[in-house]
């Protein structure tokens, strides 16, 4: 049977449909993935990320020994703040996509993805290299208020100084009377904060979090929602736009792979690879005929397949048909062109720049209308 | 959720709204419910001629892709093309404006193997156990 979150019975409650995702009852939309999309855009919404897994390293080798797993540079993060980045293999195969919570040099919080969570405990556990290494998945709820409206919404229940909490920095305080690691960090490109509590006190917290938003229309949203925020800024998902056998560079995201930090595990095999050139890049793409591309859709140049279709739905907010493929190199730069197979017929594509969406610029003063 | 009398119904959730030698044809409520925001349609063409249990078209939500089935034989003779500009009408309105196409039935016959309201409801049930 599939696992639960500590806030099952509010979702259920509040009439989320509920679908298995990676393992657990999750609720994939309450009202409508659209209307949840917008309200995040707009205003704010609510998330239970709870099934996402958190590892933790502490001890004097701690930092060191998280080092040596992590592609980006941990040395470069300071306590308080947060690192997005890879866990790789030896062959560079990406393990996970982690964000870790850098409390100090002697105690980091890592943030796994929930189909992975046993998966990065045993490869991280096993190459821990004397650190003290602990599956906390279990001891932590997680919510995530996302959107605009989300800093107001949270500054009402906390005394922490939020204003003083920078994007992908954190703190601990109360909010609404229950501990929390308090970060400033987020899957949907929108302001907002993910709050890790104690399971038993989720509840509470999820409760007190609506009815600060009430006013501002502040709902709850689901996987179905999270899904196209995330797309709509080309943020992977592990499982659908990389795995085991894909590396960091090949999915765009060099960006975390420091190879002039020092040794860390795949690191020769990303260099290799960097100075071989990739042979196969993920990149965003948009359709320019009718049609919505979907994850394991072929990718077709001259009719013939040479790639695929790893994330693709219909933009909510740009109302354009926008996805993610591997596609070989020369087909990567923006602007090049191919097609996407859509039940036997040949949908036109076009590479284009990411994050398909950002946020629009208010209009200048004295700008002509 | 509604299942109007005067329709009958498929068990791949289309309905069939029969006027005089031509059927109207739409999804039902349910499916529109089960799918979610519809966000995407592919409908035939004026002439296309359909056979009974065969794909016409496409319906997509934002998470999911679903074929619609012809719950009975003919030509296509009208299809609601407004509908692929504007297709959250589906799920607004899904027995009303949302109809999809109309077809002139070949074997009227087969309206018989189509279920009323009660029996479409029972099925549902049955399916959810």
């Amino acid at each position: 049977m599939a696992q639960r979150t500590p806030l099952y019975d509010v979702h259920v409650k509040a009439g989320a449909r509920i679908v298995e995702f990676a393992g657990w009852d999750m609720p994939v939309q309450y009202t409508g993935i659209l209307d949840e999309h917008e309200a995040v855009r707009t205003r704010a919404g609510l998330f239970d990320v709870s099934h996402m897994g958190e590892v933790v390293f502490r001890g004097p080798k701690a930092l060191a020994s998280l080092q040596r797993l992590f592609t980006n540079d941990l040395a470069k993060c300071a306590d308080g703040q947060a690192m997005y980045g890879c866990l790789c293999r030896d062959t560079g195969g990406i393990v996970d996509d982690v964000v870790v919570y850098r409390r100090s040099a002697t105690d980091l919080l890592v943030c796994v993805n929930a189909a992975n969570r046993q998966k990065d405990f045993d490869w991280l556990h096993g190459h821990a290299g004397g650190a003290d290494v602990q599956n906390e998945s279990d001891a932590w709820a997680q919510l995530a208020l996302q959107g605009p409206a989300a800093a107001a919404v949270v500054q009402k229940l906390t005394a922490v100084r939020l204003g003083s909490v920078g994007t992908y920095r954190f703190t601990t305080g109360d909010v609404a009377g229950v501990p929390c690691i308090v970060a400033r960090t987020g899957y949907t490109g929108e302001d907002g904060f993910e709050l890790f509590c104690p399971p038993g006190r989720a509840p509470a917290l999820w409760g007190a979090l609506l009815e600060a938003g009430a006013a501002a229309r502040v709902i709850p949203a689901g996987l179905g929602a999270r899904d196209s925020l995330r797309l709509e800024m080309a943020y992977r998902l592990y499982g659908s736009d990389m795995d085991d056998d894909t590396t960091p560079l090949e999915a765009g995201l060099g960006w975390v792979v420091k190879l002039d930090k020092g040794d860390f595990v795949g690191r020769e095999a990303l260099a290799r690879q960097k100075e071989a050139g990739v042979p196969r890049k993920l990149v965003g793409f948009t359709l320019t005929d009718p049609g919505i591309p979907r994850h394991g859709y072929r990718v077709l140049r001259d009719g013939q397949p040479v790639g695929v279709v790893t994330s693709g739905t219909r933009s909510p907010s740009l109302e354009i048909a926008v996805g993610l493929a591997y596609v070989p190199a020369p087909l990567a730069a923006e602007g090049s062109t191919f097609a996407v197979e859509i039940r036997g017929r040949a949908a036109a594509a076009r590479v284009v720049k990411t994050p398909f969406y950002s946020k629009p610029k208010p209009a200048s003063p004295g700008a002509a209308p | 959720m509604n299942f109007p009398e005067d329709l009958q119904y498929t068990r791949e959730h289309e309905w069939c709204r029969v006027k005089g030698g031509r059927a109207v044809v739409g999804i039902t409520d349910h499916a529109q419910d089960a799918l979610g925001d519809v966000v995407y349609l592919e409908l035939p063409k004026v002439g296309d001629v359909l056979k009974k249990g065969e794909t016409f078209g496409v319906v997509e939500s934002t998470k999911a892709v679903s074929d619609l089935f012809a719950p009975v034989s003919g030509k296509v003779v009208e299809v609601n093309d407004p509908l692929v500009d504007a297709p959250e009408t589906v799920n607004e309105d899904p027995y009303e404006e949302g109809w999809m196409i109309q077809v002139e039935m070949s074997d009227p016959k087969e309206l018989k193997e189509l279920l009323d309201p009660a029996a479409y409801r029972k099925f549902l049930e049955e399916e959810a156990e």
